[in-house]
């Protein structure tokens, strides 16, 4: 009995151990919480946007010289 | 609306899906890596974007030889030229990442030092037709050699590094880019990566080649 419980107490010890571990390791979660990562993928879509009109502009103006 | 070929449409929803996914999706919590890891679907997809692009310049390179057409020959040097400007961008991003993974913007890893021989390897291609005004000689010493270049690249960057020890995850015993089962939700975002950054050295490949067909009709019919 005294073996199981020591048994069950050092798994639980290593297994928060892994927990702990794992939330520790920094990622951008503040950023994430208040929503501001938002701005910044709202950005990115824009740039891109434009980006892809300018192709697509480029792409219509040699189609008509093509002709 | 102009008509665009159907897969230039499917690049801006796939290059949306990529950078909303890319800053939102879930990603693997692992050390040292951290958030960079996203620069799994910006960094490596331009080394794909650039090897597939050099494969489309071989694959015209030799029609080239095969039939002598020079349409064949504009297309080969037009996707060397945006596959050399993918490879840059993989090389300056990759220095990025390198700096704040490994400590040092360039810490002489094999991988690293073979795609520097690589891009210099292109860097003579540009070289090569730059110094020829011969227009079948360009092309004709060009496609052998856009050949032969590519031969060197693939062993130089995908073979030889895997032999010495090398930061980069694949190489020296290190695991390749999706070894935990925590990273497998990471390959629907990153294949399509490869494909929308391919697609879009495409796209500007394309505009590319008509415009210097363009030029040529117009010096013809001068």
């Amino acid at each position: 009995m005294k073996y199981i419980l020591s048994g069950i107490l050092v798994f639980l010890i290593l297994n928060t151990n892994a927990i702990a571990q794992a939330s520790e390791i920094e990622m951008a979660d503040q950023m994430r919480a208040n929503g501001k990562i938002y701005v910044v993928l709202l950005t990115v879509l824009i740039v891109l946007s434009g980006l892809f009109l300018f192709l697509i502009y480029l792409d219509k103006k040699i189609s008509e010289l093509e002709k | 609306m102009p008509v665009l070929k159907w897969w230039k449409w499917l690049t801006i929803p796939l290059m949306f899906y990529v950078v909303s996914m890319g800053i939102m999706g879930k990603v693997p919590r692992l050390p040292i890596l951290n958030e960079t890891v996203r620069n799994l679907y910006f960094h490596v997809p331009m080394w794909f974007g650039m090897i597939i692009l050099f494969g489309a310049s071989v694959w015209f390179s030799i029609q080239y030889l095969r039939t002598g057409n020079l349409a064949n020959d504009i297309k080969a040097s037009a996707y060397v030229d945006v596959g050399i400007v993918f490879g840059l961008l993989g090389l300056v991003t990759g220095m990025l990442w390198a700096k704040y993974t490994w400590g040092e913007f360039w810490s002489n890893d094999p991988k690293q030092n073979a795609s520097a021989i690589g891009m210099m390897i292109y860097f003579g291609y540009l070289l090569l037709r730059a110094s020829l005004s011969n227009e079948r000689e360009k092309a004709r010493i060009s496609s052998v050699y856009s050949i032969f270049a590519f031969a060197i690249l693939i062993p130089l960057i995908y073979v030889l590094p895997r032999f010495t020890d090398s930061l980069h995850p694949g190489n020296g015993g290190n695991p390749g880019f999706n070894p935990y089962d925590q990273a497998r939700y990471m390959r629907p975002v990153f294949y399509p990566a490869v494909l929308g950054w391919t697609f879009i050295g495409f796209w500007i490949g394309d505009l590319s080649v008509r415009y210097k067909n363009l030029i040529i009709k117009r010096l013809e019919d001068v």
